[in-house]
């Protein structure tokens, strides 16, 4: 009995090697890409028409004391090189990410007090993609018929509509028309907040739901007709048990890829839905800094986003090697 | 003959391609006794593996069937619900690719143990118990360790072993086995047909196996009957099909296969093309390509009809008969 | 309901859907051909100047000669979205061809020399897929200011890898098709073989690839423009009307903002399936 024991534990340690080496190589990468972002963010600074001054001072005109000052905390006398190394250390060590020119305070605490209300949004958003996107797709998949045909065509349109029309609509008939939800600001306490971030974070949501429903869809539809699926059927496995451990088990691979990177698509996207509703958050700080053409907050907004995008798309990559025991060191990478 | 489990007759079948039915089986009647094993034998596209699926009640969707299927004396084209899960338990399928025909993502002892769990209620540990032996009577002998492993771990020859062991745990009464050796490379190709041969005769299995091989069939079968075009053109006793053939298309099969190299397509020597049930001329199908058509075969579909224990459709069998027997004998 | 049944249902609706697909198709080329000519001629046929404001008649409803009624400043809402079809096109048209054609170059190189240059390429494409396309364009206006030039080229870039990578699938399938086997023994040289033969085969996949990138490309340059770093007003794209409505839509008057979303949607719904079509296709489905 021992050895019926041991023995597959030793094995499944195998594939935990198998799955462990994959998740290094994807922390490999995520750590390569975050650099080339960082260096893409930072260089995009000096690749401006006029010197780096003019740009980072939004073409203000300064006292000779804060031309000085910029020069010094950008290190604008060393090499390109150089300062992106200093700023590289200044961000990952301190957490100085410098000061911006027009909220005239340390970006890192700009982002800190801003980033609340951004991952709440995102955080709704993901869970209505999540629940209302799989579940639909899930209906449409396996009822088939009309309830299908409906799904598809609502899918259809919403796949269509992007957020800030979503906002629009969504403002003018649940805030302003029927007054059910508040129009702009964010909320107190729990319920506050849900109440406050529901229309934001289903004009976010829209879009996706609907690709996610759709792939979703087509997803299940895949298994259904698979071989293995059939072997299944004949061995007189019941309908319930042949859906759960077959067709929603295989469908959850792809499913889960798709709704990790449509969720890590939606840090981007934010920017505009807070902008509609008035939510202090990173998004509209972001689009804020632009206009103002305040560099260094753009900077380090840019960072957080690309970085949690990046992190999120590297989870992805992970949970499928869970969910897949083909996935075998850098086997999806090709 | 003891009394049949199964029982074909004159089977007809329409699948819908592109929206249009299609008529891909013609008439087709076969029985099967207890412990009996039948080779069916055709070229792709003439029905065999449309005949064991709707014998496995898996058609594809919008095909439509006449005739009877008669399984313990019920038409199994009528079953449903619980009666058609029970007969689904007493008739076990073997596929040509073992690969897709097991989850991929599941484990060996998952598959294995899947049917008993679920619908006989049998624990885990019993269940895992009796897969670990089923694979020792398929020749598997670390069968606890294959049964924590994933399908794409193991070959396709020893899958395919893992599928026999399998549909044997739920004792099926009858096994219909679709090409299921032709996925695997030659050495191994024995080995699952011996594993095959040894349990049918164990278990009193019946077998119903489907293959493009004719000489196979005839190792394996008692009977073989041989299909063209959606119809069975002969049924026979294997032996006799090989020395005494009653349809000129059995002749040309036999004569077309190579002497020595078993690779090379055997069909090549029959000149024209195979045809699918839905593209065969009216009269004989086979017709078009047989050197001893003549103008009588091309009026009306040949009926099945007694020939020496056997059935045959053609109209020339009692007068070809000793010529195709030449023919043959010409060849070897 | 058993899973035969569903699988059943599954292709009944199939078929019927294949039926009334072709009318589908057929009311989206329509839309996408009548977007097109609203694109090239729609200035022309604005009724009224799209930007001669009268503020006696801000936010005024439907009137004669105004079918739509005004905007807050007063402008007529129809003359404003005819003459906004060619902004809110034109932008993601050039776009869709930047990225195509940078796109097929790369996978073109990438399937045709393999080996180092492929996995080269490869990588990079990787990396430059982890940067979401508006991120980037809000980037490139903080730096060179709002405006058209900085988001079309930061949004074909931040599109290449995206093209390439789809392009690059079908050009390594058609690479390993004898008959360019058979152009190289003939001696021609590997860029005429390209232009001449791997093109032209991936042609069908790279009209369903720009169909779809367009509906993207739509939506991200609207966005950008209603972000305000895109088209500036007071010029009439459908995106910055949707900005430029938003206080009307606070004040119960949302017609110059919802007109000008549906608009967006409407081409894009058409643009998307027209597109999933052409995929379809050219995947001989």
């Amino acid at each position: 009995m021992t050895a019926v024991a041991v023995r597959p534990a030793g094995h499944r340690s195998g594939r935990a090697t198998g799955v462990a080496r994959f998740v290094a190589r994807r922390l490999v990468m995520l750590v390569a890409t975050l650099f080339t972002s960082s260096f893409v963010i930072f260089g995009a600074l000096y690749l401006a028409p006029g010197d780096a001054v003019s740009t980072l001072s939004g073409s203000r005109t300064l006292s000779p004391q804060a031309v000085a000052a910029l020069r010094e905390q950008y290190h604008l006398d060393d090499p390109f090189l150089a300062r992106y190394f200093q700023w590289l250390g200044d961000t990952l060590l301190h957490g100085d990410l410098g000061t911006s020119i027009t909220y005239r305070e340390d970006v890192s605490s700009v982002i800190a007090a801003r980033m609340g209300v951004t991952f709440q949004l995102v955080l709704y958003a993901a869970l209505i993609i999540v629940v209302v996107g799989v579940g639909l797709g899930l209906l449409s998949g396996l009822r088939g018929g009309v309830v299908d045909t409906s799904i598809l065509v609502v899918t259809t349109v919403f796949a269509a509509v992007p957020s800030f029309v979503a906002a629009t609509v969504l403002l003018s008939a649940f805030a302003v028309g029927l007054g059910w939800f508040p129009a702009v600001g964010t909320g107190e306490g729990l319920a506050g907040t849900l109440w406050h971030l529901t229309l934001p974070a289903v004009a976010l949501a829209l879009a996706s739901l609907a690709i996610v429903s759709r792939i979703t869809r087509v997803a299940v539809r895949t298994e259904l007709g698979r071989e293995h699926v059939q072997t299944a059927i004949s061995r007189g496995i019941p309908y319930p048990a042949l859906v759960r451990r077959h067709v929603l088990r295989n469908a959850s691979i792809p499913v889960t890829t798709v709704v990790g990177i449509t969720i890590a698509s939606l840090f981007g996207m934010s920017a505009v839905v807070e902008q509609t509703f008035g939510l202090g958050g990173l998004g509209s700080a972001l689009v804020e800094a632009s206009l103002a053409r305040d560099v260094a907050v753009v900077q380090g907004v840019a960072l957080v986003f690309v970085t949690a995008f990046v992190v999120v798309n590297t989870l992805v990559d992970v949970a499928y090697a869970v969910l897949d025991p083909r996935v075998k060191a850098g086997s999806r990478a090709s | 003959m003891t009394v049949p489990v199964l029982e074909v007759d004159r089977l007809v079948v329409d699948v819908l391609v592109e929206g249009e039915p299609r008529t891909v089986l013609h008439e087709v009647s076969l029985s099967l006794g207890e412990g009996e094993a039948l080779g069916l034998v055709g070229e792709s596209g003439s029905g065999k593996s449309m005949t064991a699926r709707a014998v496995a009640r898996l058609l594809p969707p919008g095909a439509r069937t006449s005739g009877t299927i008669r399984y313990g004396g019920h038409d199994v084209r009528t079953l449903k619900g619980g009666a058609l899960r029970d007969y689904r338990g007493d008739v076990a399928l073997v596929f040509q690719d073992p690969r897709a025909h097991v989850n991929p993502v599941r484990r060996i002892g998952d598959f294995m143990t899947e049917a008993l769990r679920t619908l006989h209620g049998v624990d885990k540990h019993t269940a895992a118990k009796r897969a670990a032996a089923a694979l020792a009577d398929v020749g598997i002998a670390d069968g606890e360790r294959r049964l924590e492993q994933y399908p794409h771990e193991l070959s396709g020859g020893l899958l395919q072993r893992v599928v026999i062991a399998t549909m044997l745990l739920t004792e099926p009464k009858l096994l219909l086995a679709d090409e299921p050796t032709t996925a695997l490379d030659v050495t191994t190709q024995a080995e699952v047909m011996a594993i095959l041969d040894e349990l049918r005769q164990e278990r009193g299995m019946a077998l119903l196996f489907i293959t493009h091989d004719l000489d196979l069939a005839g190792a394996v079968c008692d009977r073989t009957a041989v299909m063209y075009a959606g119809q069975i053109v002969e049924t026979r006793e294997s032996a006799k099909l090989h020395e005494d053939p009653l349809h000129p298309y059995t002749a040309a099969l036999v004569t077309a296969r190579p002497a020595v190299d078993r690779a090379v397509d055997r069909l090549a020597a029959i000149p024209g093309r195979s045809v699918s049930a839905f593209e065969a001329p009216d009269g004989c199908p086979f017709a078009p390509r047989c050197p001893h058509a003549v103008d009588a075969c091309h009026q009306e579909r040949p009926p099945a009809e007694y020939v020496d224990g056997g059935l045959v459709r053609c109209i020339r069998a009692d007068e070809l008969r000793g010529r195709l027997a030449e023919e043959v004998a010409f060849h070897d | 309901m058993t899973i035969a049944a569903s699988v059943l249902d599954g292709v009944r609706t199939r078929r019927r859907r294949v039926a009334g697909n072709t009318v589908v198709v057929w009311v989206c080329a329509a839309i996408v051909g009548l977007a097109l000519l609203l694109a090239v001629f729609g200035p022309a046929l604005a009724p009224h100047d799209p930007d001669a404001a009268d503020l006696t008649y801000a936010n005024v409803g439907p009137v004669a000669g105004h079918p739509l009624g005004f905007d807050s400043q007063g402008r007529d809402l129809l003359s404003r979205l005819l003459a906004g079809a060619r902004t809110s096109m034109a932008g993601p048209a050039l776009v869709v061809v930047l990225a195509m054609a940078g796109g097929t170059v790369l996978a073109v190189v990438s399937a045709w020399a393999g080996r180092w240059i492929d996995a080269t390429l490869s990588a990079v494409m990787d990396v430059l897929f982890a940067f979401p396309a508006v991120l980037l364009a809000v980037l490139a206006a903080a730096v060179f200011g709002p405006g058209l030039t900085a988001p079309t080229l930061v949004l074909a870039l931040a599109y290449t890898p995206y093209v390439a990578r789809v392009l690059r699938g079908a050009a390594l399938r058609e690479r390993a098709q004898p008959y360019i086997a058979a152009c190289e023994v003939q001696g021609l040289s590997a860029f005429t073989i390209c232009l001449r033969h791997l093109v032209p085969n991936i042609a069908p996949m790279m009209a369903a690839q720009g169909t779809l990138l367009f509906g993207y490309a739509m939506v991200d340059f609207a966005a950008i423009s209603f972000m305000g770093l895109g088209v500036q007003p007071p010029t009439s794209d459908w995106g910055v009307m949707v900005s430029t409505g938003q206080p009307g839509v606070l004040q119960g008057y949302p017609a110059e903002s919802l007109t000008a979303g549906l608009c967006i949607v409407v081409v894009v719904v058409a643009v998307n399936l027209l597109g999933e079509r052409l995929s379809q296709r050219s995947e001989g489905r």
